[in-house]
């Protein structure tokens, strides 16, 4: 039995129209796997199917070992998180309240063992200082680090080992463009905590638009196009030129700078170089 | 319409006076439950008045945060809100045209020397199931319009508003006119809780379905679809007013303004157990509707069967809705003032909101009445006219706060 959270050979249509065709992927403990690929090429679909929201007309989605809907809904919460792209939360909770949101389905602690783990949510999202602030008063930034605090605070402490009815094994972070509303430093930040949580043993899934983003913090990435793998492989093997370009229709170049190892991916609006 | 109303209002007023006439120790014993709940009214009227305090929350939560700040937390508030509903049933139980001392009202409870049977017969058969349908009927309405408010995600859903309560009347008032042309009258006593039940469940059932873009209610959409269903079922109301001849249409004028002087015991007794379950059971949920809050795919997420838990508070809704229109015919707005008096007093989070709704609901409702069936003696406002004339003027301002703003508080 694989510990893991996959897509097996899924298929997705809507009004006949395939949004995804014979789509693979897995996310190993561990690892930050990427998904890249234009405007509606299907990646949130992907990840809405990873999550659950939606079942694929073809193939299935595992988590730790058994198919996504045998699992209940609480021991499905206790395994992965998921941040969605939008948030539409419009009452006056305070950003503490929102973050303890998170913790509906999670293992029950004594209260203030509750208050510790919202605040290291509050604060591995770089958001403690806003934590007795109403949310509704907050910037759209700020929202989205609130947000990923509140998906953290979910799955913050690892489960038991041995994959039972209630959950266990592994956990998983899907992170539906995280980065959208963030500025520079956030954007850099929110995925360095993104890494710090798998290096304590998480799988994140995280769809992203920047491929600068994804060369510095990903493991592997899948690129998408028109709902099939273009390609997908680790990180720094698959973000060629050649891919970059066919992937995204623009002319790119890799630029490699003096200060980092890894070269910069620089687009031109002119089109591909050859 | 009004002649009607003060006939029975001459029926009821005729009633007290004459046990009272029977005793002859004229006390002045109502005068404190009295000024009690107006002074009650007061503090919420005030809160009406101010909608500063929700939009400065920040400032206000720390310039009260020294002697009131423990009455946000749950334990102290519900305390202070089961006293403040203890209060309104004692005023509503000394108060009213008939003069009738603390001491004999508790004697009529079986609490002390048992007065005259005729100040008993006024306490027991018209004043207590006032207060115990006012305490009820209340808590069911509010805690009904803070449950669909949290399902819904729109502050502003109310029973009333979006039109449950009043397709609920409709159904009930079709069933006074139309039951004995039908040959429903083997239903009996069932027949009125039956059709204001089936009445809500229709209306909720179409109004949800109307008031959904792309999967979600959408505020403004389902205020305008509310709107729709008031309209078609106050003119289904009045028709069927046209059709009724004698005794139904007596019973009609009740519909369309709610009161709680109409029905007695035995209505009680069909009506209200199924709706006071409905509304303990729906404080229960508040985890629950807090995730649900953040969005319905956000609360799956987070593990909540969303689809399940809709089902569900849809349903205790409806059961609670049903049986207080079945009792009291449309009481509006209190769906919707309580539940955001204690979002602006205390924030969100329902597991607090819910109970204290249920609290609160009861009192105001009970003071609300006992405010209109002493305010100006012999005549007697229905309540449900009393809750339209604060309710209305607060709905505006709610819709002036939340203009242009992100927030719903």
């Amino acid at each position: 039995m694989s510990l893991g959270l996959a897509a097996e050979q899924v298929g997705y249509r809507i009004d006949g129209r395939g949004l995804l065709r014979q789509v693979s992927l897995s996310v190993a403990p561990g690892e930050v796997h990427a998904v890249l690929g234009r405007n509606g090429a299907g990646k949130s679909t992907l990840l809405r199917l990873l999550a659950g929201d939606i079942q694929p007309q073809d193939g299935g989605v595992t988590l730790n070992g058994r198919s996504l809907p045998v699992w209940t809904p609480r021991a499905r919460a206790r395994m992965r998180a998921v941040l969605p792209q939008t948030e539409s939360l419009r009452f006056g909770f305070t950003v503490e309240q929102v973050v303890a949101l998170g913790r509906y389905a999670s293992p029950k602690h004594r209260p203030e063992a509750e208050r510790r783990i919202v605040r290291a949510a509050l604060q591995g999202a770089g958001v403690a200082d806003l934590a007795g602030r109403r949310y509704p008063s907050l910037s759209g930034g700020e929202r989205a680090r609130v947000q990923f605090a509140r998906v953290m605070a979910q799955i913050w402490e690892p489960l038991p080992d041995a994959v039972t009815d209630a959950g266990g094994g592994p956990r998983y972070l899907l992170l539906d463009e995280p980065t959208a509303s963030l500025d520079l430093a956030h954007q850099h930040e929110c995925l360095l905590q993104a890494r710090r949580f798998a290096a304590s043993g998480v799988g994140v899934l995280a769809v992203l638009h920047d491929p600068n983003l994804a060369l510095r913090y990903a493991d592997r990435v899948t690129v998408l196009e028109l709902g099939r793998i273009l390609g997908q492989g680790s990180t720094r093997e698959l973000l060629t030129r050649e891919l970059l370009e066919r992937t995204y229709g623009v002319g790119i170049e890799l630029v490699q700078t003096s200060s980092e190892a890894l070269p910069l991916i620089v687009a031109h609006p002119r089109g591909p170089t050859d | 319409m009004v002649r009607k109303e003060r006939l029975e209002l001459s029926r009821l007023a005729a009633l007290e006076p004459k046990s009272s006439a029977s005793t002859n120790s004229a006390t002045i014993a109502s005068k404190p439950g009295h000024a009690a709940s107006k002074e009650n009214y007061n503090i919420a009227a005030s809160r009406l008045r101010d909608p500063r305090p929700a939009r400065h929350n920040a400032r206000m939560t720390f310039a009260l945060s020294g002697w009131l700040a423990p009455l946000r937390r749950p334990g102290p508030l519900c305390l202070l809100l089961a006293l403040l509903a203890l209060a309104a049933a004692c005023a509503g139980l000394a108060a009213g045209p008939a003069s009738i001392s603390a001491s004999q009202v508790l004697g009529s409870l079986g609490l002390g020397a048992a007065p005259d049977p005729g100040i008993a017969a006024v306490i027991l058969q018209l004043r207590l199931p006032r207060v115990v349908l006012g305490l009820s009927v209340g808590a069911a309405l509010a805690v009904s319009g803070a449950a669909m408010q949290g399902v819904f995600r729109n502050p502003l859903a109310d029973p009333g508003l979006v039109g449950v309560s009043s397709g609920a009347a409709l159904a009930a008032v079709a069933a006074i006119v139309l039951g004995s042309a039908l040959g429903l009258e083997s239903a009996g006593r069932w027949l009125l809780p039956l059709a204001s039940f089936g009445g809500a469940a229709c209306t909720t059932l179409l109004v949800s379905r109307l008031s959904q873009v792309d999967g979600s209610t959408q505020p403004a959409q389902m205020l305008l679809v509310g709107l729709a269903v008031n309209a078609v079922s106050g003119a289904g109301i009045g028709l069927l007013a046209h059709i009724a001849s004698g005794p139904a249409l007596r019973e009609l004028t009740f519909w369309m303004y709610g009161s709680l002087g109409r029905v007695g015991w035995r209505e009680i007794a069909v009506a209200a157990p199924l709706m006071v379950l409905a509304l303990l059971l729906i404080p229960l949920q508040g985890r629950e509707l807090n995730a649900l809050l953040l969005g319905e795919a956000e609360a799956a997420h987070l593990g909540v069967d969303v689809e399940q838990l809709k089902r569900r508070l849809v349903l205790l809704v409806l059961v609670a809705v049903g049986g207080a229109v079945a009792l009291t015919g449309i009481i509006g707005f209190v769906g919707l003032i309580v539940p955001q008096l204690i979002r602006l007093w205390a924030g969100p989070d329902h597991r607090l909101l819910l109970p204290a709704s249920v609290l609160l609901g009861g009192a105001l409702l009970t003071m609300a009445d006992t405010a209109a069936r002493t305010v100006a003696p012999p005549l007697e406002l229905p309540v449900g006219v009393l809750t339209a004339l604060i309710g209305g003027p607060f709905f505006i301002v709610l819709l002036l706060r939340l203009r242009g703003r992100s927030e719903t508080w």
